[in-house]
């Protein structure tokens, strides 16, 4: 082969990507129309009534919305008091040891098992102890998507977050303690305030996770179209809303399903992009 | 004979990375006050782990061991609390480094913050005035006190850091090669610096250029392979070393 | 005075160690429970019926359990689902994802590899459930029917991105004189590629075609909207087809069928977390 059609063969397929993306985002957005042209775009973000009963349909956005961020920000707040953990452990506390692969290996097969087996764990194991605990008599609900949520984005957030940490150069760290300060006061006072873009950029990538998880949040929230009214109600998140209802809907309510997707597609990318640009960023400084 | 005032003394002391390799071998000697000693060797030779075993840096990896003793002003510092230690203890390091996350002002003031000692604002002003004047930084940096310190050149940063670890008035500074990132120009200042600041302090500093221990130090000590095979006045040990090897490393058949 | 600032500072210090530990280890509490929960439960189930039978419909399922028998049947039509989509999906995924990665190692400079790359990253963030839907209103409402090649699409536009990477990367990170020494030898750069960087580079991308399997093995919302599932064992790439994750999700939704939710998550879960453990391993004794 030679170089010109070699060049041409690697373009070419590349192409393919474009193609796909905008495939993508061309099919999200001619299927959605019609739910927007009907609702208005702002009126299907802002209205909190989902209704298919024949001839009076009403689709808004709003109490899945609503659910997503809820379960993400929580998941989120759930995370953050063992992932950072993990990450100081592997990253500085025992970084490069057995014990730090040992610990490293754990959450890489955290990341590997599947939503739906976390959604099983959640609903036989994690639900009835929330019914036990009085927390919410049904037991599903935001509250209990979001714990699971929290264990699933902890390798994301750990394994990124510690690779930052560790390359928080040796000489500052060194600097820090021929100053006379202890080891939690250099982590507290130079290990986070260096690594921290890179640690909270890891975060936002760990959210880019949460928000469009599917099936575990459909297995555990409860599957309720109105806007939840504390953590322990029931909702649907963007994902789970799909999940539930796109098998048996057509017409106007697939399109606004399909308008949900592709709120939750631009949002994902979104966050997704923030926090590579921020990751670019931070490597290159 | 004049009456010496030793504050540090090496009582054979030993560092170990693992049982079979012993980096510094029973050294022994007295360093004396408010002058500049140099520690001078080949690559390898162990003279920057003895320096950084001044400052228990050896406590931070869990390999590494030292035995013997390890006197300031008397007292066995191998026995006592490391953050202690290393507050009476400067020590600046090979390539500068300040704190990329804080100001030129915090960045002098690095080691009350990272103690948990509060400062009133006066006494930091103060402080921080003294500090960059002592290292001859101040009229170049006083109206960027509050801009990060990682803009200004090598030099300028090594001065910081040494400012940093004079703001906690330390017994002892170790410096661990401090010239030896930087260019003839800086590295010049910063030596006319230590002979400013030995008034002060107390100076022990590693050295792989024989020139600036020439130059600078008042005693010199010379290691090789672990031991300390020659300790006492530089110019006496420069003109008439008293043992082969030093002989051989000073007139650059070795190292 | 100083002495209990100091001894306090120290105090906060290891309690800060003892809580970094204590919280890091407890990271590995869900994880011991859920594969013990589903080793536990699932362990019974499997037989040698288990893995060639398919699925049982509910009214026999229903009659099994009012005779107070076990329920007859297993996940063969999901294993032979899975199986056939994935050979699919790997066919087409594998090889352009590797010529799209080195078509990224080859132009780091470029413009459109730049945008490439970042198309990329877009696609390996955007939800599976939206995949799902995408490929619902490309491949399933032209061809008027759910069917295995949907489901194969689905799992081919995933896995893509993560082949892209690991080729990337993997190239990237070789050293250049490999290269130059190619070149200098005379090889045209394809022939080099051919030759020498992709060989050398094999362990790597070989490691994430593994993980890429692994993770969309286990994807259930967009085979629901594509593959749909089916009760018998098909072979038909124009039918609907099963899923070993679409019968757990089956399973998880008929009370009759319930008893069989452990066995067929053990297999999955044994599946996905040996194909990682795997690949894990071939990567560190590649770079060794």
């Amino acid at each position: 082969m030679n170089d010109k059609l070699y060049k041409i063969l690697l373009f070419v397929t590349a192409l393919l990507m474009p193609i796909v993306c905008g495939g993508v985002v061309f099919a999200l957005v001619t299927d959605a129309y019609e739910a927007f042209e009907h609702f208005g775009f702002l009126n299907f973000l802002t209205s909190s009534e989902w209704s298919y009963t024949e001839g009076d349909e009403h689709y808004g956005a709003l109490p899945f919305i609503t659910g997503t961020l809820m379960t993400t920000l929580l998941a989120l707040i759930f995370c953050i008091p063992f992932s950072l953990p993990v990450a100081l452990f592997v990253g500085e506390y025992f970084k490069g040891t057995r014990i730090a692969a040992v610990l490293s290996t754990v959450t890489d097969l955290l990341a590997g098992i599947p939503s739906i087996i976390y959604g099983l764990w959640g609903f036989y194991t994690l639900r009835p102890i929330i019914m036990a605990l009085n927390i919410s008599p049904q037991g599903s609900g935001i509250l209990t998507a979001s714990l699971v949520l929290a264990i699933m984005i902890i390798p994301y957030a750990s394994s990124l977050s510690a690779e930052f940490i560790k390359m928080v150069p040796n000489d500052l760290k060194e600097g820090a303690y021929s100053l006379g300060a202890t080891r939690a006061e250099v982590i507290g006072k130079i290990v986070f305030p260096v690594a921290g873009s890179g640690i909270f950029s890891s975060y936002i990538l760990a959210i880019g996770r949460a928000l469009g998880e599917t099936m575990t949040v459909t297995m555990l929230i409860g599957n309720t179209n109105n806007i939840p009214e504390s953590i322990t109600s029931t909702g649907n998140s963007m994902a789970s809303i799909i999940a539930n209802q796109f098998g048996e809907a057509d017409g106007l309510r697939l399109s606004s399903l399909i308008a949900i997707g592709l709120i939750l597609f631009l949002i994902t990318a979104a966050i997704n992009m923030i926090g590579k640009i921020m990751i670019k960023r931070t490597r290159i400084s | 004979m004049e009456s010496i005032t030793p504050i540090l003394e090496f009582n054979k002391t030993c560092v170990s990375y693992t049982k079979q390799t012993m980096a510094v071998k029973y050294v022994s000697a007295s360093i004396e006050k408010n002058k500049i000693t140099a520690i001078m060797g080949p690559s390898g030779c162990g003279k920057s782990t003895l320096l950084r075993a001044v400052n228990l840096m050896h406590n931070l990896y869990p390999n590494i061991r030292v035995d013997g003793e390890i006197l300031l002003n008397g007292e066995n510092i191998l026995n006592m609390e490391p953050i202690d230690v290393r507050r009476r203890v400067g020590m600046v390091f090979q390539r500068p480094a300040p704190f990329p996350t804080m100001s030129i002002y915090d960045n002098v003031l690095a080691g009350y913050t990272l103690n948990g000692i509060k400062l009133s604002k006066n006494e930091k002003d103060n402080t921080v005035e003294q500090c960059l004047r002592s290292v001859a930084l101040w009229d170049e940096v006083k109206d960027v006190l509050n801009k990060k310190g990682t803009f200004l050149s090598g030099g300028q940063q090594q001065r910081l850091c040494i400012a940093r670890a004079l703001a906690l008035k330390p017994d002892i500074l170790l410096m661990d090669e401090p010239t030896s990132a930087l260019d003839p120009i800086a590295t010049k200042h910063i030596e006319e610096l230590m002979l400013e600041l030995q008034k002060e302090v107390t100076i022990l500093i590693v050295t792989h250029n024989m020139g600036q221990a020439m130059r600078i130090s008042s005693k010199s000590m010379f290691m090789y392979l672990g031991e300390l095979v020659e300790y006492g006045d530089t110019a006496t040990m420069f003109s008439n070393p008293s043992d082969e090897r030093t002989k051989a490393y000073l007139t650059g058949k070795m190292g | 005075m100083t002495n209990n600032k100091v001894k306090k500072r120290l105090a906060k210090d290891r309690l800060m160690l003892w809580g970094v530990c204590l919280f890091a280890a407890m990271t590995a509490t869900p994880l011991i429970a859920i594969l013990g929960e589903v080793l536990l439960k699932g362990y019974d189930q499997l037989s040698w019926s288990f893995f060639t039978e398919p699925t049982p419909t509910a009214y026999k399922a229903m009659k099994a359990i009012e005779a107070g028998e076990p329920i007859p049947g297993g996940i063969a039509n999901g294993i032979i689902g899975t199986m056939l989509m994935l050979a699919m999906a790997s066919v087409f995924a594998v090889p352009i994802g590797i010529l799209c990665g080195v078509f990224l190692a080859e132009n780091p400079k470029n413009k459109f590899a730049q945008f490439v790359s970042y198309l990329t990253d877009l696609l390996q963030g955007t939800p599976s459930v939206i995949i799902g839907i995408v490929t619902y209103i490309w491949v399933v409402v032209p061809m008027k029917g759910y069917s295995a090649v949907a489901g194969s699409v689905a799992l081919f536009i995933m896995m893509l991105p993560l082949i892209i990477r690991s080729t990337e990367e993997t190239l990237k990170i070789l050293p250049a004189s490999l290269k130059e020494a190619g070149l200098a030898l005379g090889g045209n750069r394809a022939r080099v590629m051919m030759k020498v960087q992709l060989p050398a580079a094999f362990g790597g991308i070989f490691t994430g075609v593994l993980l890429a399997i692994s993770r969309v093995i286990g994807e259930t919302a967009p085979l629901m909207f594509t593959a749909l599932g089916c009760s018998f064992i098909r072979f038909s790439i124009d039918k609907p087809i099963s899923a070993v994750p679409l019968l757990i999700w089956e399973f998880f939704n008929d009370p009759n069928l319930q008893e069989l939710i452990w066995g067929a998550s053990l297999f999955l879960l044994l599946f996905v977390l040996t194909l990682n453990i795997s690949a894990k391993y071939i990567a560190k004794k590649w770079n060794q």
